[in-house]
């Protein structure tokens, strides 16, 4: 187990040591975009009756810092370490290949969900929010964040270079991303698109975490609860068993 | 007793390419092993196989009994690599590199050895240094370093005095003659050939994927042994009567003769005086290593 730890101790020390660009940076862009957006939108849409667009917004906008920055955390490890090399030691060393997939899961998961949860933190200064079920609001963060993070790895696994990654970031985790509810409900979409949304894993991350705060949700909670438990056992599985049979790692 | 290295019918190809051909070979435990060859010959796929950082198309590897596949934590625990490149990670300090490492092989602190090995390999300066900030022989050292970090009983150093200064390649050697003499195996690549010739008992050559040779280091000297005449002369026209005492021309035109015995030179410069041809320059030498690799790779 020590060979576990010390990979998740370097996992988390990794981003720890760049903190303002792991952690500080994306909770600022976080705020720039509630600023903006509660400021233009305040007045105009109203999502659920008695919760301002303000309010509406924080768990969005947190639930896409989690994601987002689950996946850069497993992505630029992984990518970083391949490109520089450095990935030999890990591949060297006694670690299965379970506790590998778990170390840098679970670093991943850290830092999207402290990501998160400054994000929250720092509305609450300007923002008056409430919480209506606490146990929610950490079960999906933790269960996006984990989706995400298997992603990121997968992304870092299959590309060779940085630019690969990005491509996986900008047109499938950000579309993603957009496209599930984080600036509106879905309710307020077209019939067509509400479809499409329903089709979106993302959506349910989005929708189910929006409930710990609210009591209020698009589709009930067990449903997405359910959805993103699927995906993210699934995910975990591919994932897992990408590390395992050394595809594009061991050559 | 179990070898130290098990490596059986190995096969590896990249694309149409075949790295390596039907190796087998196995290093006995206790062994200075030299693992010798050409650039590309595929010594680095090799110890990538053993290592597990690439997988054989066909064949096996053990080590230390522990199979590479099937039983790859117990094999990897068995195992130092120090890899041919200069890979570092440039988060972290060379204690913290060393720490993280032996953390990996599950020891924690860690902290004699650590303090033995980078004082026996001159890294004590270093210690609390980014790694990014070490000079390339540094980092090698670091690289040394860390393969050791678990004192594992086989150590495999690919071309580890590449760019290294003479006193380091003395000391590493000091150093590794040491864990040799204490039961570690030791195998390396280099293209340093006397320095093969000094430490390891064995040598393996590879040439284009092929084991071509693979014999003691005293048997190898033996079978190729001799002495070599290196002969310049005015005419430069062969006399069909030394046909036999040739072994090669050199790059720059040079004769290059085997001789079983010194009385044998009485018998080339006997030749060249029938033919009223003169030496100019003349160098009587003991075959080394270098020798032998090159009428190895040579060889069809
Ligand atoms: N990933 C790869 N893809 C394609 N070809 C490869 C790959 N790795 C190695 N090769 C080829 O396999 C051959 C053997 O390479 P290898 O690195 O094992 O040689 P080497 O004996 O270690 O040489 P050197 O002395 O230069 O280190 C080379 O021709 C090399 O180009
Ligand atoms: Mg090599």
């Amino acid at each position: 187990m020590v060979g576990f730890y010390t990979l998740l101790y370097k996992e988390l020390l990794r981003f720890w040591r760049v903190v303002f660009q792991t952690v500080a940076a994306p909770i600022l862009t976080a705020l720039l975009y509630l600023l903006i957006f509660s400021h233009i939108l305040q007045d105009r849409v109203t999502v659920y009756i008695d919760v301002g667009y303000t309010q509406f917004l924080v768990p969005g906008l947190a639930m896409m810092s989690v994601l987002q920055n689950a996946f850069a955390n497993g992505s630029s490890s992984i990518i970083q370490s391949k490109v520089t090399g450095n990935i030999v030691f890990l591949l060297l060393a006694p670690i299965s290949n379970f506790q590998v997939f778990l170390a840098y899961l679970l670093a991943s998961v850290i830092r999207g969900v402290s990501v998160g949860f400054g994000v929250v933190l720092a509305s609450i200064i300007f923002i008056n929010i409430s919480t209506f079920n606490f146990f929610w609001i950490i079960i999906f963060a933790v269960l996006g964040a984990g989706i995400l993070a298997c992603l990121g790895l997968l992304a870092g696994i299959w590309a060779e270079k940085f630019d690969q990654v990005a491509v996986f970031q900008n047109f499938i985790v950000m579309p993603m991303t957009f496209l599930s509810g984080v600036f509106y409900s879905i309710h307020s979409l077209p019939e067509f698109w509400q479809q499409v949304s329903r089709s979106n894993p993302f959506f349910y991350m989005i929708d189910g975490f929006r409930y710990g705060f609210f009591g209020k949700s698009d589709v009930s909670p067990m449903v997405s609860f359910l959805v993103v438990g699927i995906v993210f056992l699934s995910l975990s599985a591919v994932t897992f068993n990408v590390i395992k049979s050394g595809y594009k790692l061991r050559t | 007793m179990t070898a130290a290295l098990e490596i059986k019918n190995i096969n590896k190809h990249y694309g149409s390419f075949n790295a390596l051909s039907d190796v087998s070979l196995n290093v006995r435990e206790g062994e200075f092993f030299a693992l010798l060859g050409p650039n590309g010959a595929g010594k680095t796929t090799l110890i990538s196989i053993l290592a597990g950082l690439c997988v054989a198309d066909s064949g096996s590897t053990a080590v230390m009994g522990k199979d590479v596949s099937s039983d790859y934590l117990e094999a990897r625990k068995k195992l130092g690599v120090v890899p041919q490149e200069l890979v570092y990670d440039p988060f972290f300090t060379v204690r913290e590199m060393l720490t993280i490492q032996s953390g990996y092989f599950g020891i924690r602190g860690n902290t004699d050895w650590i303090e033995e090995v980078t004082s026996g390999l001159g890294l004590q300066d270093k210690m609390d240094e980014n790694m990014r900030t070490l000079s390339g022989g540094m980092k090698r050292r670091v690289l040394v370093a860390q393969a050791l970090m678990h004192k594992p009983p086989v150590i495999i150093l690919d071309e580890p005095t590449a760019g290294v200064d003479v006193e380091l390649r003395r000391g590493l050697w000091k150093f590794m003659k040491n864990l040799n003499s204490q039961g570690h195996t030791i195998v390396l690549t280099t293209h340093y050939l006397e320095e093969a010739e000094v430490l390891c008992e064995r040598v393996g050559m590879l040439k284009n994927g092929r084991l071509a040779a693979l014999d003691t280091t005293q048997n190898l000297l033996k079978r190729f042994s001799g002495i070599r005449l290196v002969l310049r002369t005015k005419k430069m026209v062969l006399p069909s009567a030394l046909n036999e005492y040739l072994l090669e021309v050199a790059a720059d035109g040079e004769w290059v003769f085997r001789l079983s015995d010194y009385s044998e030179v009485e018998v080339i410069l006997r030749e060249l005086r029938r033919v009223e041809d003169e030496v100019i320059s003349m160098v009587l030498r003991e075959a080394d290593l270098e020798d032998v690799f090159f009428s190895v790779i040579k060889e069809d």
